[in-house]
């Protein structure tokens, strides 16, 4: 059965932190954001990266697999819930455990906090909000299938951590492997015209 | 007993402690069972206005919920998201503020009477000595149409002034006018949903990543189809970024740019000519002026190489389907309304014009930038975008509003004249509305001045912003979700605002301040309003049979079919999506095309200021700032300006990233963080202009204007950069020379010009339809 799960496409992402701003608005944490997105190099480009709960499913959950006081629900749809606040001990095991480098811990409220894919929401059959205020579409909500059939990329839920590998209930989108667009042909017929050399070393700009 | 009990106790749940002791749980338990409701309405920030929901509890807006919606399909930039946050913000204006003492003194509070009679008794007596035009209307343009409206109607028939016009001028007043003179209609002649269906998408000068964010979905959803995507712009924003081609045009060289497309265009017998000869007139003339546009000279110019331009042309070229998107990057120019108009010659060339998912489109950058300027109130356009100065159409609205004729003010002085006008002392006392011109206008030294010359300034404003400031009397306004009304997004779809909350304090919705002014002034007979609906139906009948016909829309129909696109001249009529499918707007129907030559940006770079400096947006702020630098996620994200610099360029001149650095134009200096990225051209700076005072990126901005529809020239100044512990900063005469091709005070000819005389000849053309 195809389930609804998030679709993470960094390339679209233009770093405008509507998720962010929307996450705050969810009534299970108001006021604080369990995405982040952060500059991949701002040194370099402004190419920025969203990072949300990978919902691991294979290895089930790490982070709630190395909780003592098994605080992290998993739920039967396979979304793991954040620490419950009643049983959380603030070991942040799960911190340290979590291979993408997900949980938050709030010193303040003595918690670990992370995404649970808006679960009163999806519940109802809503988008989670991050997914659903997104002006891109960078963070998607919907099936597998839905998603090869409208978009482009491919969608992988597969890590590979040295010898392990992470099977997540969050796919990530990278980018086809041939460009639809020979733009370099392109380019290369523009400079044969002009009798210049097959491969330039111009730089984007001239000065 | 521990020693932490201290903390424990207070982070213990209260009502637990309160059952315990025998009281009633309250507080957070209670208030959780308080209904809410849900008020459709649209985001008061940009061009595209999202649909949303407001939750309503209480009387307060408590937050968001997603809408769905043709044009943003439920999805919000941050700045919508937060948008609700300001109803409630504590930094709201809730009574009337006075400037005791004069000039110097402090606003204090006063009553409404007192307020208003103040300003009634200074206007009348100002009025009274130097003529009617002494006193101004400077209106915004993210204000409801039947603001707007009333706001047109309150200079010219309340106050009886020439003098109104609007910050829409600083917007995209060049894209309105080259759409006038190209088409015969000032509006963009497609909907977002055609966006998916072109081939090529080409974004002219626009960061529609940051600025318009919603339309990058609509953008993907194309490129999901295979289209290919390129951008021209100085910088590389998040969209150039995953562009296929990136142009880094040098900012002000946008016509060589796209004159050479053309040729290229007309060379590899691409050009629809069967297109050309059916609906255009111009195209020899066009043909001829393109052909000395050769990628190499293109390449001298704009700095972009050659054999890309060429690329460029081509892939647009090739193209079944070919969109070209343009906003401020090639509006805001001294050849604002050349650029413009390069670009729809590429586009009629291509025979793309009318075509589902083809052509050009404007990317109205206000909220309701569309509406404002055709509802009357810029200084040339009566409601229906009638012209002020074509005798019939004074005459229709005159009778509409129940005056004579000659009672109607003739064209006054455009925004950027304003400040002249009040500087000199023509312009006694100005009313602002929603604008902050000490943040959006350029060289704000000037404006300074100018405002500070005024007696009385009166502003009116809901938060106390770096204009209201500068105020001898302050009224509190209404934010967005206080009032109802329409609003006219980039596409010409007009939507319908909710009220969700009432004003806060002794605040008032804005139509009953100008109401009640124009009763104090003697003109109450005129601004006979129950509600806002009495408003718009006096604006449908104003507008009808005019170029923007709003006769047919009615709040229910734009309910009823997600808004309604003008024209829509009868109540049956579905109004009118796409434009242009059979006939252009003019009386021939065909569209005109105009001959370009490519002149430099009003000033360039020299010796003493080696840099091209250009300013933009960042996503977290919208226009000047006063609202969204309040909203506290907003402002984490950007708290203050910045300017970046290549690395070429920083290492030449010794400078660190985020180090301090002092950025210099020929108007004044600022001191900010440098961010040194790799992401611009190196011959150019670049500043966000959502910040005040010290952090204003318009101290350092060039006045000068297009000289037709005088949009003044924020992308393209000449600046120099140096480290604080460097030269000390000197603004003696030798290093105050930039190359200067014109300034204000030479060429274009400024207000005032003689009435029913217009600017230019080439303004003049651009009525002629
Ligand atoms: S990504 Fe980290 S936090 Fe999320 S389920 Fe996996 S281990 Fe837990
Ligand atoms: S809302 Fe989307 S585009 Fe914006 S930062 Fe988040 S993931 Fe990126
Ligand atoms: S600012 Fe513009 S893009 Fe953002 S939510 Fe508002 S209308 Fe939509």
């Amino acid at each position: 059965m195809a389930i609804k799960t998030l679709f993470v496409d960094p390339s679209r992402c233009i770093g405008c932190r509507a998720c962010e701003a929307a996450c705050r608005e969810c009534d299970s944490h108001k006021g604080e954001s369990m995405v982040m997105v952060d500059f991949v190099d701002r040194g370099w480009s402004v190419a920025t990266q969203p990072t949300v709960c990978m919902h691991c499913v294979d290895p089930v959950a790490p982070c709630a697999q190395v909780c003592p006081v098994l605080a992290i629900q998993i739920t039967p749809e396979g979304v793991v819930q954040q620490a419950e606040p009643s049983r959380c001990i603030g070991c942040r095991n799960c911190v340290f455990a979590c291979p993408f480098g997900v949980p938050k811990f709030d010193v303040e409220a003595r918690l670990m906090k992370k995404c649970n894919l808006c679960y009163d929401r999806t519940a109802q059959d809503l988008k989670p909000w991050c997914a659903q205020a997104c002006p891109t579409q960078a963070l998607w909500y919907g099936d597998y299938e839905e998603f090869a059939n409208q978009r482009q990329g491919r969608a992988i839920n597969l890590t590979d951590f040295g010898t392990q590998t992470v099977r997540t209930r969050v796919y990530q989108v990278v980018a086809a492997e041939t460009p639809a667009l020979d733009l370099a042909g392109l380019l290369r017929e523009a400079r044969a015209e002009a009798g210049q050399p097959e491969r330039s070393r111009q730089e984007a700009w001239v000065l | 007993m521990s020693v932490n009990r201290g903390t424990f106790v207070e982070r213990r749940d209260v009502n637990e402690d309160f059952q315990q002791v025998g009281r009633a749980p309250s507080e957070w338990a209670g208030a959780d069972r308080v209904p809410e409701r849900l008020v459709p309405t649209h985001c008061s920030f940009c061009g595209v206005q999202c649909a949303m929901h407001l939750r309503v509890a209480d009387g307060q807006v408590i937050g968001v919920e997603p809408r769905d919606y043709p044009h943003n399909r439920g999805s919000l930039c941050p700045k919508g998201i937060v948008a609700y946050q300001q109803a409630s913000h504590p930094d709201r204006l809730t009574h009337p503020l006075i400037r005791r003492g004069g000039k110097g003194g402090r606003l204090e509070r006063a009553t409404w009477d007192e307020a208003l009679d103040y300003i009634v008794g200074r206007w009348q007596a100002i009025q009274a000595e130097h003529g009617r035009d002494a006193v101004a209307v400077y209106s915004g343009s993210s204000m409801t149409n039947e603001k707007c409206y009333l706001t047109g109607k309150f200079a010219r028939v309340g106050l009886g002034t020439r003098h109104i016009d609007y910050n829409g001028r600083l917007c995209m007043s060049s894209a309105a006018t080259a759409y006038a003179r190209a088409f015969g209609i000032d509006r963009s002649p497609l909907p977002m949903t055609d966006i998916p269906l072109a081939d090529c998408i080409f974004v002219a000068g626009s960061n529609v990543a940051e600025c318009f964010p919603i339309v990058m979905q609509w953008i993907w959803q194309a490129r999901d189809r295979g289209a290919s995507l390129i951008v021209a712009d100085p910088r590389e924003t998040p969209i150039a970024r995953t562009a296929d081609l990136w142009l880094p045009v040098r900012p002000g060289t946008d016509v060589a740019l796209l004159n050479v497309m053309l040729r290229q265009v007309i060379r590899d017998g691409l050009v629809d000519e069967a297109y050309l000869a059916a609906r255009t007139t111009g195209w020899a003339d066009v043909r001829a002026a393109v052909e000395e546009y050769t990628p190499e000279l293109a390449e001298r110019i704009t700095g972009v190489p050659a054999e890309r331009i060429v690329a460029a042309a081509r892939l647009y070229g090739r193209a079944p389907t070919s969109l070209i998107m343009h906003a401020r990057g090639i509006e805001h120019s001294t050849h604002g309304i050349n650029n413009c108009l390069a670009c729809i010659n590429l586009a009629l060339a291509r025979g793309q014009v009318g075509k589902p998912g083809g052509g050009t489109m404007m990317i109205t950058g206000q909220g309701n930038g569309q509406g404002g300027r055709e509802v009357g109130q810029k200084a040339n356009q009566l409601p229906g975008y009638r012209h002020i100065d074509v005798l019939e159409e004074r005459q229709y609205i005159a009778d509409v509003w129940g005056i004579p004729e000659p009672e109607l003010p003739q064209e006054g002085a455009a925004a950027t004249e304003m400040v002249k006008l009040m500087a000199d002392g023509t312009i006694k006392s100005c009313l602002i509305l929603c604008s902050n011109l000490m943040v959006s206008l350029p060289d704000n030294q000037t404006v300074a001045r100018a405002l500070d010359a005024l007696d009385p300034l009166v502003v009116i404003d809901f938060f106390l912003s770096e204009t209201a400031e500068r105020a001898d009397v302050v009224l509190p306004g209404t934010v967005w979700c206080e009032d109802e009304g329409t609003t006219t997004n980039l596409e010409g779809r007009i939507v319908k605002i909710n009220r969700a909350a009432e004003p806060p304090g002794e605040a008032r919705r804005d139509w009953q301040i100008l109401s009640e002014l124009a009763r104090r002034m003697g003109r109450g007979q005129f601004f006979q309003y129950a509600g806002t609906r009495q408003i718009f139906d006096e604006l449908r009948l104003a507008s009808k049979g005019g170029v923007s016909d709003y006769y047919g829309v009615t709040w229910e129909k734009i309910d009823a079919q997600d808004g309604v696109f003008w024209p829509c001249p009868t109540e049956d009529h579905p109004g009118t999506p796409r434009l242009f499918e059979e006939r252009f707007g003019h009386p021939d129907g065909r569209a005109r095309m105009s001959p370009l030559r490519y002149e430099p940006p009003a000033e360039e770079p020299s010796e003493a200021y080696p840099f091209r400096l250009t300013t933009g947006r960042v996503v977290y702020h919208y226009l000047s700032g006063t609202q969204t630098r309040r909203l506290g996620f907003l402002n984490a994200q950007a708290p203050e300006p910045w300017v970046e610099i290549h690395p070429m360029m920083a290492e030449r001149l010794g400078i660190r990233d985020h180090e301090i650095v002092r950025v210099r134009t020929p108007r004044g200096a600022m001191d900010l963080k440098a961010v040194v990225v790799p992401t611009i051209r190196p011959d150019t700076l670049f500043i966000p202009f959502h910040y005040g005072h010290l952090g204003a990126a318009n101290q350092l901005t060039n006045p000068a204007v297009d000289p037709a529809c005088k949009i003044p020239e924020y992308k393209a100044c000449a600046a120099a950069v140096e480290r604080l512990d460097g030269r000390p900063l000197d603004l003696g005469e030798g290093d105050r020379a930039a190359r200067v091709n014109y300034t204000p005070q030479t060429d274009p000819k400024m207000f005032p010009y003689a009435v029913g005389e217009t600017k230019t000849p080439a303004s003049q053309e651009a009525k002629r339809f």
